[in-house]
């Protein structure tokens, strides 16, 4: 088994959950209607509980640093998750959005790592589809909702998809050891998935009233996955850790 | 004016001041629905509570975070408050007896001591 490349996918996929986690936290008591807040909320308290699920594989396995040290001290550059994660919550239709599109792709790869050669990948994989239903179930209904009610609910949603479909991709840009990854019987190469992924929401669009947008360069959102991200992460790694960084030993 | 804290969230979400806020209808929102949930198969569903959905579907994806993310849970109903039909409480001296019913009431029998005896004759054997 290739360990480097299991090391770095554990990175993405905790970086991805740690970063929309923060970032759809951001509605707590700001959400649409109080229900949906409270849902919201919880699904963004959900996302971070991964996180720390995938960085303590990495703290106990590969002897890496504790879970809120992989989480809370590392700059910018050093982070896998993509660029679709990163950006700010937006309006409501954005947020909505991008939890349909990136749960669906979740579930997708979560379904996949399920059968993982890594076993104790695979064993919390289980774990997490149990949340992931919720999640997909979720955002499933409150497109299709919207989608068929008013003509603004339609075309704030439909804008919403059309900047943020082709970032989407970013989530499945191939990384240096996804072959390896694929060939050890560790995860589904990333063309495979995005392929999964992309049937699976191109029937959700249509069923919600939505058009599928035209993606002319799906690599707009890559570079995540090498450290190379948009001007957002860092402005928010500020936020997420300016209490910690006012006494990095306190004891929580 | 746009509303200004110490919480960065707030001054970005670009609300309005809170002197120039302007007070929403009470009954503009949308209709709520009953929320019953249910602990363990086999148990009745008990009334927990209730919240504001646009469909019945979405009332119960709202519901699981609103009224089953800390008890256990096996099962959500979600019922239209307007389809529920109620009693008045004018009316509420009806459920008032007027003559001594206690004979109605289960207690006073020891069903217990003879269950535990039952029992006790079922392992025996």
């Amino acid at each position: 088994m290739n360990f480097e490349a299991i090391k770095d996918l554990l990175y993405r996929l905790g970086d991805d959950d740690l970063i929309l986690g923060h970032r759809n936290s951001e509605w707590t008591g700001l959400g649409p209607i109080l229900e949906e807040d409270i849902a919201f909320s919880s699904m963004a308290q959900d996302e971070i509980g991964h996180a720390q699920a995938y960085y303590m594989i990495l703290n106990e396995l590969f002897d890496e640093p504790a879970p809120d040290i992989i989480g809370f001290h590392r700059k910018a550059e050093d982070f896998r998750s993509c660029k679709l994660v990163e950006y700010p919550i937006g309006d409501y239709a954005f947020s909505l959005i991008r939890h349909f599109l990136y749960d669906v792709a979740e579930s997708v790869r979560l379904q996949d790592l399920t059968r993982s050669n890594f076993k104790p990948l695979a064993e919390l994989c289980k774990k997490l589809l149990r949340e992931e239903k919720y999640h997909l179930l979720h955002a499933m209904t409150w497109v299709k909702q919207l989608g068929n009610s008013t003509d603004e609910a339609k075309q704030r949603l439909q804008q919403a998809l059309d900047f943020a479909f082709p970032l989407a991709f970013g989530i499945f840009e191939p990384t240096a050891g996804s072959a390896a990854l694929a060939e050890d019987g560790i995860m589904s190469a990333e063309a495979d998935l995005e392929a999964h992924w992309l049937t699976e929401i191109t029937g959700l669009i249509h069923d919600s009233g939505l058009q599928v947008p035209e993606v002319k360069d799906k690599t707009v959102g890559y570079g995540g996955r090498t450290g190379q991200h948009s001007e957002h992460l860092q402005p928010l790694l500020a936020e997420m850790t300016e209490v910690l960084s006012i006494d990095p030993t306190a004891i929580w | 004016m746009k509303l200004n804290s110490l919480d960065p969230r707030v001054s970005r979400a670009d609300l309005p001041a809170e002197d120039q806020y302007q007070p929403q209808d009470g009954l503009n929102q949308w209709q709520t629905y009953e929320v019953f949930h249910q602990k363990s198969r086999g148990t009745q569903h008990i009334h927990v509570g209730s919240l504001h959905a646009p469909s019945p579907e979405l009332a119960l994806i709202l519901a699981k975070e609103q009224y089953a993310r800390r008890m256990k849970c096996v099962n959500l109903w979600v019922v239209r408050t307007t389809d529920v039909f109620a009693s008045s409480y004018d009316d509420a001296d009806m459920f008032e007896p007027a003559t001594d019913k206690s004979y109605r009431e289960a207690f006073g029998y020891k069903n217990k001591e003879i269950i535990r005896k039952y029992k006790a004759e079922l392992e025996h054997k």
